[in-house]
C-alpha cells in the first residue's frame, strides 16, 4: 500500500473508531438520562418506579391547586379525568398553568405523591404538549377535552 | 391600493420564476447554450423583487389593520403598537415561512450581484440548486401555509393578538437573524451541488464558496445568541440555554456549519478534504431543514412548538426527504469525481484541523440523536421519553473541553509539516498559567472552589493566551502592528476575534453556572432581603396600563450598604385580547454581573413570589457568540474574496493544465 492510502485508511479508521465510541458513549448516557412519561391512569396502575424521575402529563383539576400560606410550596392533582395524582411542588408555577389547563410535570414519585422538580405549562393557549394529547387520548377523554375547548 | 392579492399574486409569480430559475439554466448548463445560463441571474433577481412584494403587501396588511386576512386577524390587534405589528409579519407559522423564502430570495440575489469573479456557468448552477429549494419551499406556502388567505365576507372587528411572548424587540432581529444563518447555508449547500453536477472542485471553488459559508455562519452564530438573549429576559425566568429541541435545531447545523469553514480552509490552501467538505455543506443545510421540519411540525414538546396542522409536517418531512436523498444520491455518484488524495504529515494544520472536524461532528451527532431519541423510541412503540438537559451536558461539555483543548495548536501550527517543536513551546507555559489561574479563580471570586469554573477558567485562558501568541509572533512577522494588520489576510484576523470569543463565552457559562446566586421566595411590601452584596426591598405595589396590557408592577429598591443603588420596575402584565399572562423580568446589567428581578404569582395578603438573582459574568456568553459573528463579518471583506477572474488566473490555469 502506498503511504497515501495508508494514511488515508488510518484517518478513516480512527474517524469511524471515534464516531463508534462516541456513539456508544451517547447511546449510554442515554440509557441513564431518559425519562419516561407515565399518565396518571398508569401512575394510579402502581406502574411507576419510585424514586426514579419521571414525567407525568394531564390536566390540572378544577378546584384542587392549594397553596401554603407561609411558603412557595403549592399543591394540585393532574387529572386525564379517569384517575387522578397530588402533585406536591415548591417554587415559582409557570404564567400559564391554571386549573383546568393541560401541564407536564417532572419529578418524582414519594408515598403516592409526585414530588415534582419542574412544572411546564406551554406558551401558547391553544397548544397541547403532545404527551397531554397521548394521556388523555388513552383515558378517552380526548374529543370531550376538544369539545370543550372549541 | 395594496390589495391581499396582489401579495398572493406576487408569490404565485415567484413560484413560477423559481421553477424557470431552476429549470432553464441547468437545461443551459447542459446543452452549452450560453443564452440559457445566462437567465439565472436576472431570474433569481425577478423572484427576489416578487417576494419582496408579496411581503411588503402583508407587512401592509398588518400597518393599515387589514383583519379581511385570516393572518393579520389571527396575529395583530388595533392595540398592537406599529413595530409590534410589523415583526408580527413573521411572528407565526405562515410569516415566517415568507420570510424564510424572501432570505433564500435575498441570498439568491447576493449571489448574482457578487458573483461576477466566478465563472457563469457555475453561477448558473448554485442558483438553479438555490431555485429548487425554492420551488419547494413557496409550493409548501402556497398549498398549505398561505399567508393571504382571506376571512370574507364577515371580516372581524377586531383582531386576536400576537402572542404576547412575541411582542418584544428580541422577536424583531431574533428570527431574521437566525433565518438568514439557517438558509444562508444554502448557498454553501448549492455550491457543493454545482460542484458535483460539474465535477469542478478546486482551490477556485473553495474561495468562491468559503465566504458565503463564514457569513451565513456568522449570521448563525449571532441568530442563536439572539434568541439565547431574548430567552433570559423574556422567558427563561433568568436561564440562557434550556437544551430545548428547538435551541437543538439551531445548534446542530451551527456545529456543522463551523466543521465546514475549517474544513473549507484545507480545501482552499492545500486541497484537500475536498469529499468530506461537500458532505459537510451538504449535511449542514439539510440540518436546517431539519430543524425547520422540527420547529413547524410540532413533533416534539418544546417552548417554541406553537399550535399545528399536522399535514404541513408530512410536507416538510417529504421536502426533507426530497433534498437529503437527492443530494446525497449526487454525492454518491460523484464525489469520486471531485476528490483528490493529498498527504500531509501527522503533526501539521491539516491534523489538527481534522480534530476540529471529529470533534465538532461527534457534538453535532450526539446532540441530534439526543433530541431524535425520544421520537425514535415513540416510533418503535417504546412509549414516550423525554431527554433532558443532563444527557446533553454530560456529552457536551467534556466534548467542548476536548475541541477547545484542541484549539490552541491549530493556528500555531504549519500547513503540511509542522513538527519543529519550536512552533508549540510557548504553549507549557500557556499550560502552567491558566491551569494555576483556572484553579485559583474560583477562590479568588467567591471564595467557593468549583471543579467546573477552575477547568472553564483554564481552558478559556488557554486559547486566550495560545490566540495572543498567535497575534505576537505576525506582528513580529511583519515588523508592526500596522503592516501586519494592512498585509495579514483578514480570515486570520476573524479567526483570533472568533477564538478569543470562545475564551470569552466559556468563562461566562462556567461563571453562571457555578456561582449564580439565586432565591425564589415570598415578599410583600415591605420585605427585604439580602443577595449577594445587595439588600433588595420590595417598596411598592401598583397596578399600571400599557396600550394593549394591564400590569401588576412592583417597585424594588436595591441598597449597597446603606446607600441606594438602584429602583427597579418589575412587572407581570395581563394582555387585553388574549388574556395571557406574561412576566416581564428586570434586569440591571453589567460587565461583571446582572442583578435580576421578577414576579412569580400573587400569593394572597398582598405577597407575591418573587424570584431574585445575580448572575456573574452572564453578559460575557452572548459578548463571546457577538466576538464570534464579528469574526466571520471581519473575514468575508477579504479583497481576494472580491477579485475578478483576471487574465493571470487564466493563464495559470492553463499552464497548470498543460503541465
Amino acid at each position: 500500500m502506498n503511504p497515501k492510502r495508508k494514511q488515508r485508511l488510518y484517518v478513516i479508521l480512527g474517524l469511524v473508531a471515534g464516531l463508534g465510541v462516541a456513539v456508544g458513549l451517547v447511546m449510554y448516557a442515554l440509557s441513564q438520562n431518559i425519562n419516561l412519561f407515565f399518565t396518571p391512569t398508569q401512575l394510579a396502575g402502581g406502574k411507576a418506579p419510585e424514586a426514579q424521575l419521571i414525567r407525568v402529563g394531564g390536566m390540572v383539576a378544577e378546584g384542587t391547586v392549594a397553596r401554603d400560606p407561609q411558603s412557595l410550596q403549592v399543591a394540585f392533582d393532574v387529572t386525564d379525568f379517569e384517575n387522578h395524582v397530588r402533585v406536591t411542588y415548591t417554587g415559582i408555577l409557570p404564567d400559564l398553568f391554571r386549573e383546568g389547563q393541560g401541564v407536564v410535570v417532572q419529578g418524582r414519585m414519594a408515598g403516592g405523591e409526585l414530588k415534582a422538580t419542574e412544572v411546564l405549562a406551554k406558551h401558547d393557549e391553544n397548544y397541547m404538549p403532545p404527551e397531554v394529547t397521548e394521556a388523555l387520548r388513552q383515558s378517552g377523554q380526548l374529543d370531550k377535552m376538544k369539545g370543550m375547548t372549541q | 391600493m395594496m390589495t391581499p392579492e396582489i401579495g398572493h399574486f406576487a408569490l404565485v409569480l415567484a413560484f413560477s420564476i423559481a421553477i424557470c430559475q431552476s429549470v432553464f439554466p441547468l437545461y443551459g448548463y447542459f446543452t452549452n447554450q450560453d443564452g440559457f445560463v445566462a437567465t439565472a441571474k436576472p431570474m433569481a433577481i425577478l423572484q427576489g423583487l416578487a417576494l419582496l412584494v408579496s411581503f411588503l403587501v402583508l407587512m401592509n396588511g398588518f400597518l393599515v389593520h387589514d383583519f379581511s386576512i385570516k393572518y393579520v386577524a389571527d396575529n395583530s390587534n388595533l392595540d398592537l403598537p406599529w413595530y409590534f405589528r410589523m415583526s408580527a409579519v413573521w411572528g407565526a407559522h405562515e410569516g415566517s415561512l415568507l420570510l424564510w423564502a424572501l432570505i433564500l430570495a435575498f441570498w439568491g440575489v447576493a449571489v448574482a450581484l457578487f458573483s461576477r469573479s466566478i465563472p457563469q456557468r457555475m453561477a448558473a448552477l448554485v442558483l438553479s440548486v438555490m431555485g429548487m429549494i425554492a420551488v419547494g419551499f413557496l409550493a409548501f406556502m402556497l398549498f398549505t401555509s398561505n399567508p393571504f388567505v382571506r376571512i370574507l365576507p364577515f371580516v372581524p372587528g377586531n383582531g386576536a393578538d400576537l402572542n404576547p411572548l412575541l411582542q418584544d424587540p428580541g422577536l424583531i432581529f431574533h428570527p431574521p437573524m437566525l433565518y438568514m444563518g439557517y438558509v444562508g447555508l444554502s448557498v454553501a449547500f448549492a455550491f457543493a451541488m454545482a460542484s458535483l453536477i460539474s465535477g469542478e472542485l478546486d482551490a477556485s471553488w473553495a474561495r468562491w464558496s468559503r465566504p458565503w459559508t463564514t457569513v451565513a455562519w456568522a449570521f448563525l452564530t449571532m441568530g442563536i445568541a439572539l434568541g439565547s438573549w431574548w430567552a433570559y429576559y423574556e422567558l427563561g425566568w433568568g436561564g440562557w440555554w434550556f437544551w430545548d429541541p428547538v435551541e437543538n435545531a439551531s445548534l446542530i447545523p451551527w456545529l456543522v456549519a463551523t466543521a465546514l469553514m475549517h474544513s473549507l480552509a484545507v480545501t482552499e490552501k492545500q486541497g484537500l478534504f475536498r469529499s468530506w467538505t461537500l458532505l459537510l455543506a451538504i449535511a449542514g443545510f439539510s440540518l436546517s431543514l431539519l430543524g425547520t421540519f422540527l420547529v413547524r411540525s410540532g413533533v416534539l414538546t418544546s417552548v417554541h412548538a406553537f399550535a399545528n396542522d399536522p399535514e404541513r409536517g408530512v410536507f416538510i418531512l417529504g421536502f426533507l426527504v426530497v433534498v437529503i436523498g437527492g443530494s446525497l444520491t449526487l454525492y454518491a455518484l460523484r464525489a469520486g469525481v471531485v476528490s483528490k488524495p493529498g498527504q500531509f504529515g501527522w503533526i501539521s494544520r491539516e491534523s489538527f484541523l481534522l480534530f476540529n472536524n471529529l470533534v465538532l461532528t461527534v457534538m453535532a451527532v450526539s446532540v441530534l440523536l439526543g433530541t431524535l431519541y425520544p421520537l425514535l423510541v415513540d416510533s418503535l412503540g417504546g412509549g414516550k421519553v423525554s431527554v433532558g438537559p443532563p444527557f446533553f451536558n454530560a456529552v457536551f461539555v467534556p466534548l467542548t473541553a476536548i475541541l477547545v483543548s484542541g484549539m490552541a495548536f491549530g493556528p500555531l501550527s504549519k500547513w503540511r509539516q509542522s513538527d519543529d517543536p519550536k512552533l508549540f513551546r510557548p504553549l507549557i507555559v500557556t499550560l502552567v498559567v491558566s491551569v494555576i489561574a483556572g484553579l485559583l479563580w474560583p477562590v479568588v471570586y467567591d471564595g467557593q472552589f468549583a471543579l467546573g469554573t477552575a477547568v472553564g477558567v483554564s481552558l478559556a485562558l488557554w486559547i486566550a493566551i495560545a490566540t495572543a501568541i498567535d497575534l505576537v509572533r505576525k506582528i513580529r512577522l511583519y515588523q508592526g502592528v500596522g503592516t501586519m494588520l494592512s498585509r495579514i489576510e483578514r480570515g486570520t484576523i476573524g479567526m483570533w476575534l472568533a477564538h478569543f470569543g470562545v475564551a470569552v463565552m466559556i468563562f461566562g457559562v462556567v461563571s453562571v453556572e457555578n456561582h449564580t446566586e439565586h432565591r425564589d421566595l415570598r415578599m410583600g411590601v415591605g420585605d427585604s432581603q439580602m443577595l449577594g452584596p445587595y439588600d433588595v426591598r420590595m417598596v411598592n405595589l401598583e397596578v399600571v396600563d400599557g396600550p394593549n396590557y394591564v400590569a401588576d408592577q412592583a417597585t424594588f429598591e436595591i441598597y449597597q450598604g446603606a446607600q441606594l443603588y438602584k429602583r427597579v420596575t418589575p412587572q407581570k402584565r395581563r394582555y387585553n385580547a388574549s388574556g395571557m399572562v406574561m412576566t416581564e423580568a428586570s434586569i440591571d446589567s453589567g460587565w461583571t454581573r446582572d442583578v435580576y428581578i421578577a414576579m412569580g404569582e400573587p400569593l394572597g395578603e398582598g405577597d407575591w413570589a418573587v424570584r431574585l438573582s445575580i448572575k456573574p459574568f452572564v453578559n460575557w456568553i452572548w459578548g463571546g457568540a457577538f466576538l464570534m459573528g464579528l469574526g466571520g463579518f471581519i473575514a468575508i471583506s477579504d479583497k481576494r474574496y472580491r477579485r475578478r477572474v483576471t487574465v493571470e488566473d487564466t493563464k495559470a490555469k492553463t499552464a497548470e493544465a498543460v503541465a
